[in-house]
């Protein structure tokens, strides 16, 4: 499938933009992060810039953007829809959350706040069932999928909280909660990448399934429709990623590993040095999930090239 | 709505036949044809005089070899939308444009209320939908909605234009949910088959398969007849050749 940079910087943006607010909202009434106002909005105004940035990013893939409001009617059946519901509906506690912080007012940030995390969370499992209700994309039809939206947005946020509570010099606990989704994100990818790896389950389609020729034998394409691209083999017959996957791969997986290391080093450092090495676990994960985002997409494979191939 | 309409008891499709089928593309430019002044046209080319030419089609003609050695056939394959009966490329809609008719079945576009998300192209698994890059909506076969019921036209026109034209009969339309219907018994009477029945999404349009052919005899050097250049002997070769006149 295509990597559109728009819907990769989207769901990476708005992924750790939610989970910093889900991590904000639940450490601080439990008092492992730093409780003034300050720290509380300026860390609210990073969530809010990120998930707004990637709401307004995700528009850029569309035919009609204008048209975009169009898109909350359908939440009885489409995860598309329910995902601009949730997005737009915790905006309501994200804002009273906010003023809440300002009066400082604890029990009702605390309140609010826990309001704000769960709308973070549904929204952020839309985004994945998105992908995963998707049956002609193997890769992401997959129960992983959904869980790994929600780790990796939980990981990057709290890589994002670290770092914003290192200049408050108070980084301990997210720093330390940061370390442990790192190395939880490490082992989930390989584990969903060797479930990809494995040769398809019985029942996946063929060519032979596609075109119903199998009961004549061993099908190939012989002629193709058109001689020229069309967008939908553009959008679904991406390849280039596949020579190099190994290699972005391993960047993914450096990009979680060194923000797991550097956290867990900062959890015990404290001081400066810790603030120093949270900033750099932070940009670590970050750009190691947009390689992550921008493969999910470039190794998924639709089952439309079968038609055009013989393979998906 | 993108919600799926109850089952109706109407299913208009189309039955492909595959034995016929000659892969000479006239559905596939009569569709264009019709459907560019049509229900969702236009159906636009962009780059069209000149290289990188591609354009929005709601039928593609592909050709595939199955099989091996003597048993191989030569299949041409017309792919466009099979009007399923549970698509998720409604179900995914996130505006209500994508959707599926109550009364016969035939899944079209609101291309009024379509924000080109792409997602239904996403959910469809045979490629049926292409975006309108000119206007930024999705565009896709309408089973010559605008055609079917135009009583403008005379009656035996009421039919797709990828039906009308097929220069061998191998496309036809009906009621694929009345058993008694044309179509219906011919799927029966040629064993027509689903495309990817695993994904569950219920085509409507059928398929005939290739029908089988005689296997050809074993060739055996007794019984076939020599030809003149198997007779060695120049004399009776000669001979072979005076009778033969
Ligand atoms: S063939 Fe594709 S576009 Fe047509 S109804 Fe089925 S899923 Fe939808
Ligand atoms: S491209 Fe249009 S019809 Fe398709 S899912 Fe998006 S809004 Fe619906």
């Amino acid at each position: 499938m295509n990597p559109a940079p728009s819907i990769v910087f989207f769901t990476t943006a708005s992924g750790a933009g939610y989970g910093l607010l889900l991590w904000l909202c639940v450490l601080r009434p439990l008092g492992l992060v730093p409780g003034g106002s300050g720290f509380g909005l300026v860390a609210l105004g990073v969530a809010t810039a990120l998930v707004v940035a990637g709401l307004l990013s995700s528009t850029a893939h569309l035919g009609r953007p204008e048209r975009a409001w169009r898109a909350f009617s359908q939440w009885r059946s489409s995860w598309l829809s329910r995902e601009g519901v949730a997005a737009v509906a915790t905006f309501v506690p994200m804002v009273l959350f906010g003023l809440s912080v300002l009066a400082g007012n604890g029990a009702a940030a605390a309140l609010t706040g826990l309001l704000a995390a769960a709308g973070a969370a549904v929204t952020v499992w839309c985004t994945g069932m998105i992908y995963a209700s998707l049956k002609p994309v193997r890769q992401w039809h997959h129960p992983l999928v959904p869980w790994g939206y929600m780790l990796f947005a939980g990981f990057s946020g709290a890589a994002l909280l670290a770092a914003l509570a290192g200049f408050w010099g108070q980084a301990a606990w997210p720093a330390a909660l940061a370390a442990g989704l790192g190395a939880a994100s490490f082992g989930f990818k390989r584990a969903y990448w060797a479930e990809i790896d494995a040769p398809p389950p019985a029942g996946t389609p063929t060519i032979e399934t596609a075109t119903g020729l199998g009961r004549i034998g061993a099908t190939r394409p012989l002629d193709p429709p058109h001689t020229e691209q069309t967008w939908l083999l553009r959008e679904m017959g991406f390849r280039v990623a596949r020579k190099h996957s190994r290699k972005l791969r391993l960047l993914v997986l450096g990009g979680f590993g060194a923000a797991a290391l550097v956290s867990l080093l900062a959890a015990f450092a404290g001081g400066p040095l810790a603030g120093l090495l949270l900033v750099v676990g932070a940009a670590a994960a970050l750009g190691g999930l947009l390689v992550e985002r921008w493969l999910m997409f470039a190794e998924a494979t639709h089952t439309v090239t079968l038609f055009y191939t013989g393979e998906a | 709505m993108t919600e799926l309409p109850p089952p109706a008891a109407k299913k208009l499709g189309l039955v492909i036949d595959l034995d016929t089928c000659v892969g000479c593309q006239a559905c596939a430019t009569n569709c264009k044809e019709w459907n560019t002044g049509g229900h969702l046209g236009p159906l636009p080319d962009l780059n069209a005089f000149s290289a990188g030419a591609e354009g929005t089609w709601f039928n593609r003609v592909h050709s595939y070899e199955a099989g091996e050695g003597e048993d191989g056939r030569t299949v041409h394959f017309p792919r466009s939308c099979l009007h399923c009966e549970t698509p998720a490329c409604v179900t995914v809609c996130p505006t209500g444009a994508s959707y599926k008719r109550a009364e016969d079945g035939i899944v079209l576009i609101n291309t009024d209320s379509c924000i080109g998300c792409g997602l239904c192209a996403w959910a469809c698994p045979y490629g049926a939908r292409e975006l309108d890059q000119d206007e930024g909506v999705m565009k896709k076969c309408t089973l010559c909605v605008d055609r079917i019921y135009n009583e403008t036209i005379p009656e035996p026109q009421r039919q797709p234009a990828c039906v009308i034209t097929c220069p061998v009969g191998a496309r036809h339309f009906g009621d694929l949910g009345d058993p008694d219907s044309k179509v219906s018994q011919l799927v029966a009477a040629r064993g027509g088959y689903d495309l990817m029945p695993e994904m569950g999404y219920k085509p409507v349009n059928k398929y005939l398969p290739p029908r089988e052919r005689p296997k050809a005899k074993a060739a055996s050097l007794d019984e076939a007849q020599p030809t003149p250049l198997d007779i060695k002997n120049p004399l009776l070769r000669w001979l072979d050749r005076a009778l033969s006149r």
